[in-house]
């Protein structure tokens, strides 16, 4: 089993487990009372592993049933009740680490079960109608090619009725709107091949279109298909955010008496009461009280700001431990995420304007297709005067031009692109965002969360074994994140403390064998000024800790590697000015801003690209959802928010960033794979178009070319390595001990 | 030409089994996790049905 289980200290160090609130959230509704919980577990790799883990999650109470997915490295845990199962302990447990998945792309595909059971059917007819065909060709008396051609014919029908509705669905919609598309060549080109073989089948012809028509809809639909798995699904971020919010607010009245109203019915003036663990609803000014607010929302820092009497809030931030009472200065129309969500609708509409590389051959094409045509046709008829030679050699001509091998260009590439991103940890959430990330050449940073690992870790301590042991049970009483990495320095030493008490924003105290200790801010714990954490004996510092957010895996080789690859980068953080400087040095990167709110973010991207830059966005915070959104190109890492990971393009489930680098390597070559195959497919019907002009094309010509340039696009497709700048994937697992791992 | 006339619907028929068999497969989700399912193989007895999604329970 060693393959399997990671060190357990990977998953304590990275894996931020959500709160049973959020576990609720992401939870989707099954009926009966029962629930759903999606999870990606990027660790899975064998059948050891489903066993141990869906046997690790019998008996767990609430859970009713945990499916291991081998193939997409999921998890679905069904649960019962009110509280979700704790299945981040369970997993964290047997060694694995987990993030959430976003349960709508999880969700059953309606258009995708149309598509395949289309594919199907289109795949039945084609195959049977060759093998009746190739008989024909080989030579078959007339009775049996008749009889051959009636069978053809009653096989057709369904094919382009049940699958070929899809092409006329589409070509019809574009018609009705002035348009015209790459289906519309198709419509025509197949259920005119299909009326004329009809025709001809009546009279008793030598030539039928059957097979070409049947496996030209085969073969586009397998194209279609694959365009639609890989297709953006229909993003959730903004639902997220306003999801999140709380409904409403406890209203302090003038008399003394609670009220709880719903969020519209929020007034700027009105006294709000806010409880531990409760999220900010609207912005506003504090009056009485003092907590730790977790400002994650706007700043993207982990680590909880003290707030108190004067202190101005914003709407999302959560409230983290203390009592508060605040006046609300605006209303929730007018909040801070009301404007973010403003700002990631604005983003959203204007990503939408890309064009993908298909449509825009398609757009160029399909005119060309039409009017060669209709000019073979006339041709034919001027010359001839043979309507029905006219119209064969026409219908010959849309065949051979409706592109099979187009068609498949594109989506075969990114089929192919998106399973080698997969197998290195990257999930891919449309398409078109491979394009995309080829055409970048800057690449913006979020400070803590993407480039950090998020979580303050213990990187020097200066003391002696015993006082360690104290520091770090005390420091097991809180929940901020430096008590949670100053816990881990100890072993698990059973002390009776008495009186713990914590003070926001500055430590926790407690007695211990008649001896005050404090662990905290050193200022407070020893009245000593210093940047350190400080375990304090009754006022006598005992104790040093330095902590610090260590960086990801890999930060510094991943942005050299952009660098060589000519991306430039820069950091855009809502940190403070000396935390953002430090992590720039330590990544090599010169180009800093600190202090950014989302609406900063966002107006740095907007000037990278007027000044005609294609910006990658990688981002892991709530700050970041309205940035992801508005760059050319976004990824987050799979510890991200959910929010984030919604609003970005690309997922990496590994720690390491060199994730972004191989992202980029692979959309590259997908790029140069899908360029070689439109010059296939052009080459192809360079030759294959004079050939039907002339009116040399008969049925067996046409399904030879047809197959044999769509065989060659596919092969060519496939070529695609996931080459990556550093060799093998690497594994995520880290058995440092977290004293023992300073960054370089 | 005799032979004909049986063997090819015969041929259909199959043919047309075979559709059947790959929808039903589609349908019941069997396509889902073909990993896993190869994996599962070798597993204890209570792991080895195919993986089905909630909406067809």
């Amino acid at each position: 089993m060693s393959c399997c289980a990671p060190a357990i200290e990977a998953a304590a160090e990275l894996g931020r487990s959500p709160s049973p609130d959020e576990l609720r959230i992401a939870s989707r509704e099954l009926g009966n009372g029962l629930r759903q919980i999606d999870l990606s577990v990027p660790s899975i790799h064998c059948g050891a592993c489903i066993a141990a883990i869906e046997r690790g999650f019998r008996g767990v109470a609430g859970v009713e049933r945990a499916r291991v997915n081998l193939s997409t490295k999921r998890l679905a845990v069904t649960w019962r009740g009110e509280t979700p199962p704790p299945v981040f302990a369970v997993l964290d447990r047997l060694g694995y680490q987990a993030n959430l998945f976003e349960p709508e792309s999880d969700a059953r595909d309606p258009e995708l079960s149309r598509l395949l059971r289309a594919l199907a059917v289109a795949g039945f007819c084609a195959m049977n109608i060759m093998l009746l065909s190739v008989s024909v060709w080989s030579g078959a008396d007339a009775e049996t090619r008749q009889a051959f051609h009636w069978i053809s014919a009653a096989l057709a029908l369904p094919a382009l009725v049940y699958s070929g509705r899809i092409f006329y669905a589409s070509a019809w919609s574009a018609l009705r709107h002035g348009r015209t598309n790459m289906d519309v060549p198709i419509s025509i080109g197949v259920t005119l091949a299909f009326a004329l073989s009809l025709y001809d089948t009546i009279g008793n012809g030598p030539h039928a279109y059957f097979d070409a028509s049947t496996s030209l809809l085969f073969f586009l639909l397998i194209g279609r298909t694959l365009d639609h798995m890989m297709r953006g699904k229909a993003r959730a971020a903004v639902e997220g955010l306003s999801r999140m919010m709380p409904r409403g607010a406890t209203v302090l009245r003038d008399d003394g008496s609670r009220d709880y109203l719903p969020a519209d019915e929020i007034r700027p003036g009105m006294r709000l009461v806010l409880m531990p663990g409760e999220r900010i609803l609207v912005d506003g000014v504090v009056e009485s009280g003092s907590a730790d607010i977790d400002c994650a929302i706007a700043t993207g820092e982990s680590a909880p700001q003290a707030v108190d009497i004067g202190s101005t809030l914003r709407s999302g931030t959560l409230n983290l431990n203390g009592f508060l009472m605040m006046t609300a200065t605006a209303d929730a129309r007018g909040s801070f995420v009301a404007e973010m969500i403003a700002m990631m609708d604005a983003a959203e509409g204007g990503r939408a304007r890309y064009r993908r590389l298909a449509d825009r051959a398609a757009r160029l094409y399909s005119p060309v297709v039409h009017a060669t045509a209709l000019l073979t046709f006339l041709g034919w008829l001027a010359a001839t005067g043979d309507w029905h030679r006219a119209i064969s050699i026409a219908i010959a001509v849309l065949i051979i031009t409706c592109p099979c091998a187009l068609g498949l260009a594109v989506p075969m590439v990114q089929a192919v692109a998106a399973r080698r991103l997969f197998e290195a940890g990257i999930m891919v959430k449309d398409g078109s965002a491979m394009e995309r990330l080829a055409e970048i050449d800057w690449a913006v940073f979020d400070k803590t969360g993407t480039l950090t690992v998020g979580r303050p870790r213990v990187v020097e301590i200066v003391g002696d074994e015993k006082t360690r042991e104290i520091a770090a049970a005390l420091a097991r009483h809180s929940n901020h994140p430096v008590a949670r990495a100053v816990a881990a320095i100890g072993k698990d030493a059973d002390l009776s403390f008495r009186n713990v008490r914590e003070v926001a924003g500055l430590g926790i105290e407690a007695t211990l064998d008649g001896h005050l200790y404090r662990l905290g801010r050193s200022s407070w714990a020893s009245g000593e000024q210093g940047p350190q954490t400080v375990l304090a004996c009754d006022g006598r510092p005992v104790l040093s800790i330095a902590v610090e957010d260590g960086l990801r895996p890999d930060a510094r080789e991943a942005v050299e590697a952009l660098r060589d690859a000519g991306i430039g980068a820069t950091i855009l953080s809502g940190d403070s000015p000396a935390a953002v400087t430090a992590a720039a040095r330590r990544v090599g990167i010169s180009d800093a801003v600190a202090g950014l709110l989302p609406s900063g973010k966002i107006d740095r991207l907007a000037a990278l690209s007027a000044s005609g830059r294609k910006v990658l966005m990688v981002g892991d915070g709530l700050n970041d959802a309205p940035a992801l959104s508005a760059a050319h190109v976004s990824m987050a890492p799979a510890s991200a928010a959910d929010i984030g990971r919604n609003a970005a393009d690309f997922v990496f489930l590994h720690d390491t960033l060199m994730a972004i680098p191989r992202a980029y390597a692979v959309c590259k070559e997908a790029g140069r794979l899908v360029r070689q195959n439109f010059a296939l497919a052009i080459a192809y019907n360079a030759i294959a178009l004079p050939v039907a002009i002339l009116g040399h094309v008969t049925p067996l010509i046409a399904a030879l070319a047809m197959s044999l340039s769509s065989v060659l696009v596919v092969a060519n497709a496939l070529r695609l390595r996931g080459a990556s700048p550093s060799g093998k994937v690497r594994r995520p697992v880290r058995s440092v001990a977290p004293e023992l791992a300073v960054e370089a | 030409m005799t032979s004909l006339v049986y063997l090819v619907p015969l041929a259909l028929l199959l043919g047309g089994a075979a559709l059947a068999a790959f929808l039903w497969t589609l349908r019941s989700g069997q396509y889902d996790d073909l990993r896993g399912a190869a994996e599962r193989v070798l597993l204890d007895d209570e792991f080895d049905r195919p993986l089905r999604g909630p909406l067809d329970e």
